[in-house]
């Protein structure tokens, strides 16, 4: 009998239709890069059940069990079952496995929990907008980072959220070591001075980063209480006109980031070109179609900004033109 | 003779005597730590018992409530100077036993070494203190083997659970305030009490006997000091260390006025040994380290007759670059034994 797959539909359902006649992968994603180590071994379960014993560790921290036989992807599906549930990822139907693939997995980078230039929880964020935005067909890539060295490489994605501390200052505790001073200058944009024995921090060239808070020795700089974040747009890599992102938003909360997206993926579904291959078409495309203007009425509707939060009004983008 | 009282009465208490007195004593500041969600424990006023840190040791010393980060010496004008006013309350200080015996270590440099300090004395003169016990060690202290575990010269012992405080007053005049504030109301009973105190740490520390000038050619100083990267934390939070620097500040406005003020310094950051002309006595960490160690167990002894250090523990747990002094000092005195 002749093996009769609907690939679309496995597509859809997170599995990889290979070069190899018959043969596809299991692509298993954890949002946040976040792990019980007890998922590892239900993995390993099912490449040496199912696969060729062998886990490709995906760019967007997953893992594709490779050497599947197609036939036996329902089986395979009940297995995941217990990962799905672990990673606690939205489900429509139990024991199906992934029910969607447009979306693609959240990454970050190892965030608060472990780094000490991080400067909030990393896998806790992506886990929150995970909630939000899946299970979604539409294609979104969303990416966290803990501070702007951007170690979760943000800027390639549609949005990259950057970690952000507004340092809080008590000249009552400042010794002028200037450690904090060295640390900015050495580590990041040299943003301090000191006068009359106290610092002083260029507001507009600071980049929340913490680094001062970090050497301080007396505790005169201390993190805000509120926790910031930089967010930027429509980064991409592709065939015609890969990019960095751009900034939009500095300073900005976490309950306007969520907004944004969810409000984003409205705007997508109004503009977006259904005739384009296989009816998908990127974000970030549709905006240079649009243009930006209209895309920041849809992305701040409704969005109630912090005071300080500093809004792009304008946002261009450059990168390497292929297509021109 | 000690007391129970309900934790309602010492509340009460607590906040009568507010009136008369700034109350200091750890207090845990959530998310002031160094990296982000990280919390601090150091000392600031506290109005109610519950704000304060009693079972961990504060991450910083009681230093800061008698001698301040910064601290402004007198304003000038053209002609004239004039000395800030101090608090017209006193002080209640909330303190371990270690850093009572480094309360000791601060009299002796400020009030016994030469010239009494004018503002160091009219704070001190000002201050009782407030033994909190030690049900356990904490992890890097070695106070037993400094012989500062125990305190008996407190003004007042304070154990405080959800539902009791019990203290202890050997000082009169504070128990005299204590009864005026309501001590014999609101159910408080005669007892027993006797300050809790640890008898053993996980770290122990023995003390080389045998240090001299010799020893600044030990290669121990050059092998730990490069790996200090002299950020002068062990300072800051060392409850015996008192150094300060002079600065002059001239009011951007009016440059003809301003203030003079001490502020903290630090053996261990550049600029310490700095003097006219360009020259600076000690360049290296290594030299820096050797200065900062011998005067804690070498120099001081030597014109006091007692170590400088009390064994509290906080350098070993602050320093970033895990450089532990303890284990410092414990190879120092086994080089003692070859």
């Amino acid at each position: 009998m002749g093996l009769d797959i609907n690939t679309k539909k496995a597509k859809k359902n997170a599995f990889r239709i290979s070069k190899e006649r018959g043969i596809g992968a299991s692509r298993i994603r954890v949002p946040g890069g976040y792990l019980k180590a007890e998922i590892l071994g239900m993995v390993q379960e099912i490449a040496e059940k199912y696969g060729n014993g062998i886990v490709h560790l995906t760019t967007r921290q997953g893992f594709e069990v490779e050497g599947i036989r197609l036939e036996d992807m329902d089986a395979i599906n009940e297995m995941l079952q217990p990962i799905i549930e672990l990673l606690d990822i939205n489900q429509p139907e139990k024991g199906m496995g992934y029910s969607s693939s447009g979306t693609r997995n959240i990454t970050a980078c190892i965030g608060n929990n472990v780094c000490p230039f991080a400067n909030y929880n990393t896998a806790d964020f992506a886990k929150r907008v995970e909630k939000e935005i899946f299970p979604n067909d539409l294609h979104f890539k969303v990416a966290f980072t803990g501070c702007p060295n951007d170690c979760g490489k943000v800027r390639l994605h549609d949005f990259g959220i950057v970690g952000m501390t507004m340092p809080r200052y008590d000249p009552s505790r400042c010794v002028s070591c200037q450690a904090c001073i060295k640390g900015c200058k050495g580590l990041s944009v040299d943003a301090l001075r000191m006068e009359n024995y106290k610092i002083i921090r260029d507001e507009e060239k600071c980049v929340g980063c913490g680094v001062c808070i970090t050497k301080c020795p007396t505790r005169a700089f201390t993190r805000s209480k509120r926790k910031y974040y930089r967010l930027t747009l429509m980064g991409r890599t592709g065939k015609k006109n890969p990019r960095l992102g751009e900034d939009f938003l500095i300073w900005a909360d976490e309950d306007s980031i969520v907004k944004i997206i969810l409000n984003t993926y409205r705007f997508v579904k109004e503009y977006i070109d259904t005739s384009a291959p296989g009816g998908k078409e990127h974000i970030g495309y549709i905006i240079d179609r649009v243009g930006f203007e209209e895309y920041k009425k849809w992305a701040l509707e409704g969005v109630d900004l912090l005071p300080e939060t500093k809004v792009k009004e304008c946002v261009y983008w450059s990168g390497i033109h292929f297509d021109r | 003779m000690g007391y129970q009282i309900p934790k309602k009465t010492a509340d009460t208490i607590f906040s009568q005597l507010q009136a008369d007195y700034e109350i200091f004593a750890p207090r845990l500041f959530a998310g002031d730590g160094c990296f982000s969600d990280t919390d601090i424990i150091r000392y600031d006023k506290v109005s109610s018992l519950d704000e304060i840190e009693f079972d961990r040791r504060s991450d910083y010393s009681f230093k800061e409530s008698l001698f301040a980060i910064n601290e402004t010496l007198f304003y000038f004008t053209e002609n004239e100077t004039a000395v800030p006013s101090c608090t017209d309350k006193k002080l209640l200080i909330f303190l371990k036993s270690c850093d009572l015996h480094a309360l000791k270590r601060l009299d002796a440099i400020y009030l016994e070494n030469g010239p009494e300090d004018f503002y160091y004395k009219r704070l001190r003169e000002k201050a009782s203190f407030v033994l909190m016990g030690c049900g356990e060690t904490c992890d890097t202290g070695f106070c037993a083997s400094m012989g500062t575990s125990r305190s008996d010269n407190y003004d007042l012992y304070l154990k405080c659970d959800g539902e009791n405080v019990w203290i202890d007053c050997p000082s009169e005049a504070l128990l005299l305030t204590l009864k005026k504030a309501g001590l014999d109301e609101g159910g408080a009973s005669a007892c027993e009490v006797t300050p809790e105190y640890v008898t053993e740490n996980k770290e122990s520390v023995t003390l080389p006997k045998n240090l001299s000038v010799e020893s600044f050619d030990n290669p121990l100083w050059e092998a730990y000091g490069s790996r200090c990267i002299g950020c002068g934390r062990c300072n800051f939070v060392c409850p015996t260390c008192t150094c300060f620097t002079m600065q002059d500040i001239h009011y951007r406005d009016n440059e003809n006025v301003g203030e003079r003020r001490r502020v903290w310094a630090s053996c261990q950051v550049d600029g310490y040994t700095d003097i006219a002309g360009g020259g600076s006595f000690r360049k290296t960490q290594g030299e820096r380290l050797r200065f900062k160690v011998m005067h804690k167990i070498y120099d001081f002894e030597k014109r006091f007759g007692y170590p400088m250090c009390v064994g509290c523990g906080r350098c070993d747990a602050v320093c970033p670059e895990y450089i532990s002094y303890a284990n410092l000092v414990n190879k120092l005195a086994e080089e003692d034994e070859k």
